[in-house]
């Protein structure tokens, strides 16, 4: 089983990505359960959602404690909620901004990571690019795609456009492969390799 | 379609003189064509005004739906005296669920008969005073504001009289009630803001609203007539006496409901989609005293000595619902049909005096000037 | 064919299938997405013919469904927690007068203090209704219930609620096998009213009866209850033949078979239970699980079969009886009269608190071994508590116990879970 949570804000489309990750593992014929943490609805307070991926079918329904990634979409939470609690010393951590890890403040804590499994990715920056909104969350989706391996591209693109429609459906999935190539543009330079 | 105008009164008993009547203009107690929507074995006591008006409204209602109708009864009166286990009075299609929602449970009938495609069936719910106008208000005000296609009838006897003759919102100021006893300096109800439930249903703007009395019978029927020729929310409010709860004599039912009309103490209106349409005048001012007297829940006002302070107020809300709804004057009906701002003091109904700053109602020059 | 979809979406779908003719609706968290859902089938037109009736509050809802179905008519309803409060007077109604509405409760904490998370004390608040108290343990399941409830409340005339956990299940997206309009068609025939207001056989529906009667009517209530306890499990079985799974019935069994310590529990928290089970079965532990479906009526002769044997019962439930403890572990001990075993009620996850292997873990391992009290508060903070229970003794102007407990704790939902 593969345990994602997802940290973001009310408003950021947190749920909406953590249910666009179940629906590209569906669409891959794996099991798959989305939840949120609910709270009243609110904008801009702090929202966490979950995803659980495995190829059988999944009974539990205890919160993610111990998550083998993280997804980061609004790094000002990074010292305001703890979101790294419980996280794997070899998990994924993708975090949406345009800093560096000592910009974040994160200098130190990368250190007890796998260096090839922590990456940022301007995910804001691309969605408004290729959607004209800096909601992030599906091309978070195409960022965390390439880092993991959790899941295909081609199943988040499905999966955007089968839920929504249209010119948005489109742009995200714009977003999610520029994300996708951004992020494995960053793994090959992380690995000594040059640039495709 | 609007009831025949009688032009003939006996006098000194107040009876509509029905022998002095045409036939057609009667109101018909019994025949082989009536429906006898509620019959005979009922339990009611002896005078009981909402048997009266329940029996002549419903069958008026059967008429008018040629039979096609179902009825949802709140807890009350009404529900007990005409189920007493084994046995049930009603001979129509008949449900009672709970006190506080003949409302909804007629929305939810309304609802049915719409997805089975038989609109023609039409929905009655009904209820006394405290089912309709206190705990039952939230669910009538929803039924109100989705203009389900309902007319709710609520009979007012003026307290909760089933349970043993405690105050409702409907209680009028002064009314000695179990739960507003007649001791202490200000014996009987508090003169509050009182709740006028037909008010309540013009803000809502349904399609139509009208008060009647059981003194009127056939004003009644045509009223119930006029509800069914349309569709949507419809209310009726009917001024029913109790002879037990308001210690009248069973004999006067009639009798003192035409003196609640005649005095002023309620006006009998229609209005549609929020607007008065229709007044019916008073036809010879009664003072309230001689609508007081009759009933013993007012005794504490006539001894040990007569409380004129407290007859004044009674009569002052007479004024005021006589000025609002133009109750007095000759002319058609339709006069005085609107409800007329006043700058007059509003709890002792008299005229602030011309040139006085107005309220804040609105207000024409020339009612001011009249004192209205 | 198999779906990805939140468990509301999947609730508000199956509902359709089954076509109702009146629904009534109030919202109320964690129910909304259910009843917006129908609205919008609704509004579309893709249900019909169907009236959706936005009422002024829950107990407008029921009220309203009891006009509708004793006109004959089909009605559903959906509610939680204070909602299911509110339409208590009109529940009592519904199943006195023999009025066969589906409901699903997304159950929800009852306040005060207000809480809009998980847990059972909604619906077990409403145990002695009348309703009959379906509980799924899945999304799947919770859309198959419904369908079945309607075929077991129009058989019997008697009104039947499904329980869903709320937000765990009601906000959950995974995967469900959605049935076709023709199998729910064959499976679900249209309804026929034992009553009926009709005004070509007028009847009158709701009279008083006295205490020459009383008795017999409230008594009838119950023996539908236990025609239900045939019923359930044939309409269930008829659902697998129709649908091909195992879904409803009284209750489930899980590795029970040589099992010395077996755990029962109610709705969602039975999927981290098995997971828990399968994991300590690998360190060698006899344990297993069994799962209550129909809790009212409530299945003594099943849960006595499944249970007799084993030396040790532990309950898990999500509502506390103030007072006294458990509701369900109450009923359970009903069913095990006369046996002789240890039994452990836990009380867990009210208000949402969450239920975790590793908790479950340390609980049943205690179980087996014997070290748990009778009455076990699960993942309790005893110091916030005890702290509490010092400023009582120390002063009568103590203050409200929430607001000094959450000062103690932090803001509401501050952590990430």
């Amino acid at each position: 089983m593969f345990e994602v949570r997802i940290h973001g804000r009310g408003g950021q489309g947190v749920v909406t990505a953590a249910e666009l990750l179940s629906l590209a593992a569906f669409d891959e014929g794996r099991y798959a359960q989305a939840f949120p943490s609910f709270g009243s609805e609110r904008m801009g307070a702090p929202v966490v959602a979950f995803c659980r991926i495995d190829d059988r079918e999944i009974r539990t329904r205890e919160p993610i404690i111990e998550p083998d990634a993280l997804i980061i979409q609004d790094a000002t939470l990074l010292h305001q909620v703890d979101v790294f609690g419980g996280c794997r010393p070899d998990g994924f951590i993708l975090i949406n901004t345009t800093k560096s890890f000592d910009a974040l403040g994160l200098g130190d804590f990368v250190g007890a990571f796998r260096a090839e499994r922590l990456l940022t990715v301007p995910a804001s920056e691309l969605a408004r690019e290729h959607t004209g909104r800096a909601v992030a969350n599906a091309a978070l989706l195409g960022g965390f795609a390439a880092l993991s391996r959790a899941i295909a591209l081609d199943a988040v693109s499905r999966a955007i456009r089968e839920r929504f429609g249209g010119a948005v459906a489109e742009g995200n999935v714009a977003a999610a492969k520029a994300a996708h190539t951004w992020v494995m543009d960053e793994l090959r330079e992380l690995s000594g390799a040059t640039p495709a | 379609m609007k009831a025949p105008a009688i032009r003939f009164y006996q006098t000194g008993s107040f009876a509509v003189g029905n022998r002095l009547l045409d036939p057609e203009q009667r109101s018909v107690q019994a025949g082989e064509q009536r429906t006898n929507s509620i019959t005979c074995g009922h339990r009611a006591c002896q005078g009981c005004g909402e048997a009266l008006g329940a029996r002549y409204a419903l069958d008026a209602a059967m008429r008018a739906t040629n039979g096609q109708m179902i009825a949802a009864n709140a807890t009350g009166c009404l529900e007990v005296f005409s189920t007493p286990y084994p046995e049930s009075s009603w001979r129509i299609p008949w449900i009672h669920s709970l006190f506080a929602n003949a409302p909804s449970v007629s929305t939810g009938i309304a609802a049915a008969l719409r997805a089975k495609g038989r609109e023609d069936v039409r929905v009655v719910g009904q209820g006394g005073d405290g089912g309709t106008v206190d705990i039952g208000m939230a669910c009538l005000s929803g039924m109100f504001e989705r203009n389900d296609d309902v007319l709710y009838i609520c009979y007012d006897n003026e307290a909760y009289m089933n349970t043993g003759v405690q105050r409702s919102g409907s209680t009028p100021p002064a009314a000695r009630t179990a739960t507003t006893q007649a001791v202490g300096p200000e014996p009987g109800n508090v003169f509050g803001q009182g709740k006028s439930a037909p008010l309540i249903a013009m803000a809502h703007e349904i399609p139509y609203v009208a008060t009647a009395t059981v003194a009127e019978l056939r004003d009644l029927e045509a009223k119930v007539q006029s509800a069914m020729e349309v569709h949507g929310a419809r209310y009726l409010h009917v001024f029913v006496p109790c002879p037990l709860g308001w210690g009248s004599a069973s004999k006067d039912t009639i009798k003192i409901a035409r003196l609640a009309k005649e005095s002023g103490i309620f006006p009998v209106f229609e209005a549609r989609d929020g607007e008065v349409t229709e007044v019916s005048k008073i036809r010879r001012q009664v003072p309230v005293e001689d609508y007081l007297r009759p009933q013993t829940r007012f005794a504490h006002l006539f001894a040990p000595e007569v409380r004129t302070d407290v007859i004044a107020r009674i009569q002052a809300g007479a004024d005021r619902n006589i000025r609002r709804f133009g109750l007095l004057g000759s002319g058609a009906d339709k006069e005085g049909a609107v409800l007329v701002g006043t700058c007059a003091d509003q709890r002792t109904g008299t005229c602030a005096g011309p040139g006085q700053a107005t309220c804040g109602l609105a207000s024409k020059a020339e009612d001011h000037e009249a004192g209205r | 064919m198999p779906r990805q979809l939140e468990g509301s979406r999947a609730v508000a779908e199956a509902v359709a299938l089954c076509r109702p003719e009146v629904i009534c609706a109030y919202p109320i968290s964690p129910q909304t997405h259910i009843v917006e859902n129908l609205s919008r089938l609704v509004k579309s037109g893709e249900l019909a013919p169907c009236e959706f009736v936005n009422v002024e509050s829950e107990f407008a809802a029921m009220s309203a469904s009891i006009g509708a179905s004793a006109t004959g008519a089909r009605a559903y309803t959906a509610t939680a927690s204070q909602g299911l409060l509110y339409m208590t007077e009109a529940l009592y109604n519904a199943s006195g007068l023999g009025l066969p509405i589906v409901m699903t409760v997304a159950n929800r904490a009852i306040g005060a203090p207000i809480n809009i998370w998980n847990d059972h004390s909604d619906s077990m608040s409403q145990r002695d209704s009348g309703w009959i108290q379906l509980y799924a343990e899945t999304n799947q399941e919770a859309l198959d219930l419904h369908i079945q409830a309607f075929r077991l409340a129009e058989e019997l005339s008697t009104p039947v609620m499904v329980c869903m956990d709320g937000f765990i299940l009601t906000h959950a997206v995974e995967r469900v096998e959605m049935p076709t309009q023709e199998q729910v068609d064959a499976f679900l025939p249209p309804f026929q009213p034992r009553q009926l207001l009709d005004p070509d056989e007028p009847i009158t529906i709701g009279a008083m009866v006295g205490p020459e009667a009383f008795m017999e009517v409230k008594y009838l209530a119950h023996a539908k209850q236990m025609q239900a306890l045939e019923l359930i499990p044939e309409i269930a079985a008829d659902f697998k033949d129709a649908f091909g799974r195992d879904s409803g019935g009284l209750i489930r069994s899980y590795r029970v078979e040589d099992a010395e310590t077996i755990v029962l529990a109610l709705g969602s928290v039975l999927g981290t239970i098995k997971d828990t089970i399968d994991e300590l079965r690998e360190g060698g532990m006899k344990v297993g699980a069994v799962g209550i479906t129909s809790f009212r009526p409530f299945p003594l002769g099943a849960v006595r079969a499944a249970l007799g044997h084993a030396q040790r019962v532990l309950v898990l439930e999500k509502a506390l009886a103030v007072g006294i403890g458990g509701i369900v572990s109450a009923n359970v001990r009903m069913a095990l009269a006369g046996i002789q075993l240890h039994g452990y009620t836990v009380i867990a996850g009210l208000g949402g608190r969450p239920i975790t292997k590793a908790s479950l873990h340390r609980l049943f391992t205690d179980a087996a071994a014997d070290r748990l009290e009778p009455l076990t508060f699960l993942d309790m903070d005893w110091d916030v508590v005890n702290r509490e229970l010092q400023r009582m003794r120390s002063s009568r102007a103590s203050g409200p116990h929430a607001e000094n407990i959450l000062r103690d704790v932090g803001p509401v939902a501050a952590g990430p879970v």
